[in-house]
């Protein structure tokens, strides 16, 4: 069928015949550009039906595959398609999507690591079997001769997969010897290296215990667990990572009156940079020429745009709204606010190193308990019978009983099964420890624009206003893309509102738009402008003719599931506080809206985190979600932090959690999650434990054989596993 | 127990034949999308092969 999708050049006699032309093809295909998406919705095989048909129909898509476990799609086409129509179309149909960056994408495709351990593994496993069968026959009673033979045999297929499958702890432990450390991969390299010699002796001497099976037994499991904690990590790595950036790498400087476009990195202390509507400051700077409205919300969390006019200081991440600007630039690159703010950031972070996982504690207690046994049993035994061979195989005996593949399994399993679930709800967990620090969150801190709301502006009083008003506001205000004309524009739509007929409209930027209706002039915009007192909510101001002006109010449309998550973080006991930068009644409205009882307004980013400091000093294990500039040290102080995929690449590099969808809800899940999987976690450490505890004393006392050694080891590691399950 | 003489290279070589077979799967990217593949099983669609 493939012959027929994609033609297949060679197929056809004359092409094969003519090398050049396939090479010519060749080269075409390379030119096409690769896209991917992010798709955080996608759940099941009727999304990937109707996602893979809409993009294979848009036009220039040449083909276009969804990959479900990565949430995402990667989309060939001509290289004039945009990333954005195709997420536009996918919107229509009913998908959220990112896109996602295909230069950093291409690194992490083809996982390499991953490959890597999975064939380890394969081998591992694929010996362990083929040696098991062998050691069977030898415990159900094989012996002399034929058991010597089938050691011999066991020692031929184990010699080699050991020496290949066994590399990555190898190195591991190798590298932490090297440094004079211990870690879990030291007695597992002493473990693994001590029963084949002592088997391999046992063999030459005809002897009846031989840890062939063991070993690859041993080496299976373990990495079993690490193709499990790698595979989770590479799936939230590349896809957290991937997210197109959304700071501008660009900027338009004018030389001698010419706009040239040049990285924002090459702008230098003095220049004239145009930013466009719409566009963001590139550098701090002063407006020189033009007058706009600014949006600081991602920088300061204000929600009312700031009127701008020549004269004033505007910082690198304030998005222009209305009108072309030209500044000039007063500081850039490592010297802008936005720099400035990543100091903090750094500062902030250095508390959060400092945890240490559980996994971590338990092989501090582990490692050096394992060796100092097994060396005991040895002097012991040595000491009791003066027999180096008896000691050897004792000493192994432990070893390769108190080995940690119960560890090695307990907490990827569960870290694998849990990630796994947060992620199908929509949330990627970066952090290997995030889920143990999410556990114990006992106080959650929102911050609201652009997190607990949308950061978009949302009519309230549509209802206080005549009809015929409400026409002309609608006329006016579809002339304008300013956020505000466009909140009007969207309720007079869905309130089934038609414009009225407003002749020679015009838009002042950073004013409002003006216009004439039945020979009367009409104005929409600032209080200024139309000749209204200011208040201090987000307000737009008609005047028709000479009345009165009439007031339409805004407030920012609260996120998806906002509601949903605050209500069932305080209904678990938890404290939830919101702190924000904007204006103290916007930030009173909104908690009083979620039932927030403590809130914070027109907090600095420097004071957000000094509150958070503040509330770890009590004790409190503070969870942040976040999503601005004026959140990122924040988000780094905090004990764990989450951000939306929307938010700004600082913000989210900063924090542990990155939720895709626009929806909160998840969140409340995740704690829960969390506390559960941690539980598992513990959980398992105990059956990992209650295993040795058994097996231990047998060992030492010498009656331990490998079919014991088998037993023990099957029955916890795929306990562990089970136990893990529980909490998908 | 000379039938030992077959059956142990006949175990070996069949494991040797899975082993094989597994590596082409690991080549060919057939663990890239575990979730979506076993949903795409069930959809009626023809499926192309996995992209390479």
């Amino acid at each position: 069928m493939t012959a027929t999708m994609r033609p297949n050049i060679s197929a056809c006699p004359a092409c094969s015949a003519a090398p050049a032309a396939e090479a010519l093809a060749e080269t075409a295909e390379v030119k096409n550009a690769r896209i991917a998406l992010s798709l955080p919705t996608i759940h099941c095989s009727a999304c990937i039906a109707s996602v893979e048909e809409a993009l294979n129909a848009y036009p220039g898509v040449h083909q276009a595959r969804v990959n479900l476990t990565m949430k995402r799609a990667s989309i060939e086409a001509d290289a004039d398609v945009m990333p954005d129509d195709l997420v536009q179309a996918l919107a229509g149909i009913g998908y959220e999507a990112h896109e996602l960056d295909a230069g950093t994408l291409s690194a992490t495709e083809t996982d390499k690591a991953g490959r890597d351990l999975l064939m380890r593994m394969a081998v591992a496993g694929f010996a362990a079997m083929n040696v098991m069968l062998l050691s069977v026959s030898v415990w159900s009673g094989a012996a002399d001769a034929t058991r010597d033979m089938f050691h011999w045999i066991s020692a031929l297929i184990t010699m080699p997969v050991i020496l290949f499958s066994g590399q990555p702890f190898y190195r591991n432990a190798w590298a932490a010897l090297k440094h004079g450390r211990l870690n879990m991969d030291v007695p597992i390299t002493l473990a693994i290296v001590l029963a084949v010699v002592t088997s391999l002796w046992e063999t030459a001497l005809s002897g009846k215990h031989a840890y062939f099976d063991a070993a690859l037994a041993l080496t299976f499991f373990l990495l079993a667990g690490r193709y499990l904690d790698h595979r989770t990590r590479a799936i939230a790595r590349s896809a957290a990572e991937e997210l197109a950036a959304l700071e501008v790498p660009r900027a338009w400087v004018l030389r001698d009156g010419q706009e040239v476009q040049v990285p924002a990195a090459q702008v230098a202390v003095g220049d004239l940079v145009r930013v466009r509507p719409g566009g963001r400051m590139p550098v701090d700077g002063e407006i020189t020429d033009g007058v706009s409205e600014l949006d600081r919300s991602l920088l300061t969390g204000e929600t009312l745009p700031v009127f701008a006019e020549p004269g004033q200081a505007v910082s690198a991440g304030e998005v222009n709204l209305t009108g072309p600007l030209t500044i000039r630039a007063t500081a850039v690159g490592e010297e802008t606010s936005l720099h400035r703010m990543a100091d903090l950031v750094a500062v902030a972070e250095s508390g959060r190193s400092r945890y240490t996982s559980l996994a971590d504690k338990a092989a501090k207690l582990y490692a050096p308990g394992v060796h100092i046994l097994s060396a005991l049993s040895f002097v012991g035994w040595y000491l009791y019978t003066w027999d180096v061979r008896t000691a050897l195989n004792i000493a192994a005996a432990v070893l390769i009983i108190t080995c940690p593949c119960a560890l090695g399994l307990a907490v990827p399993a569960v870290t694998t099964a849990a990630s796994g679930r947060l992620f199908r709800r929509g949330m990627l967990i970066k952090h290997g420890t995030a889920l143990e620090r999410l556990a114990e969150v006992d106080t959650v801190v929102f911050d609201k624009t652009g997190t607990l709301t949308r950061g978009t502006p949302e009519l309230t009083n549509l209802g206080d206003h005549a009809a015929s008003d409400l026409q002309i506001a609608a006329a006016l205000a579809a002339a304008s893309s300013h956020p505000l004309s466009q909140a009007i524009v969207t309720a007079c739509q869905a309130a089934g509102v038609t414009p009225a007929e407003v002749t020679e409209i015009s838009e002042l930027p950073g004013y409002g738009t003006q216009g004439t209706w039945q020979g009367m002039p009409v104005r929409l915009g600032r209080a200024a402008w139309v000749g209204a007192d200011p208040r201090a909510e987000t307000t737009a101001w008609l005047r028709i003719g000479d009345e009165r002006p009439r007031a339409f109010s805004f407030a920012d449309a609260l996120r998806d599931g906002a509601e949903e998550a605050v209500q069932a973080l305080i209904a678990s006991g938890r404290e939830v506080i919101l702190i924000s930068g904007d204006t103290t009644p916007a930030v009173e409205a909104l908690a009083r809206r979620l039932g927030i009882t403590q809130w914070v307004a027109e907090a600095l980013p420097a004071d957000k985190v000094a509150r958070i400091a503040q509330l770890t000093e009590q004790g409190g294990r503070v969870l942040m979600v976040g999503d601005g500039l004026n959140d990122t040290a924040a988000l780094a102080g905090a004990h764990v932090s989450i951000s939306p995929a929307s938010a700004l690449d600082a913000a989210r590099v900063a924090s542990d959690i990155v939720l895709l969808g626009g929806d909160l809800s998840p969140i409340a899940d995740a704690l829960e999650t969390a506390r559960k999987s941690t539980r598992r976690i513990r959980e398992n450490f105990r059956i990992a434990t209650v295993y040795n505890i058994i097996a231990v004393p047998l060992a030492v006392a010498g009656l331990a054989t490998p079919l014991i050694a088998a037993l023990a080891m099957s029955a916890s590691s795929i306990t562990v596993s089970l136990n893990a399950l529980r909490v998908r | 127990m000379e039938v030992l003489a077959y059956l142990i290279p006949i175990s070996l070589i069949m494991g040797g034949i899975g082993l094989l077979f597994f590596v082409w799967t690991v080549k060919t990217n057939q663990y890239d999308d575990p979730e979506g593949d076993a949903r795409r099983i069930l959809s009626g669609q023809y499926d192309d092969k996995p992209k390479q």
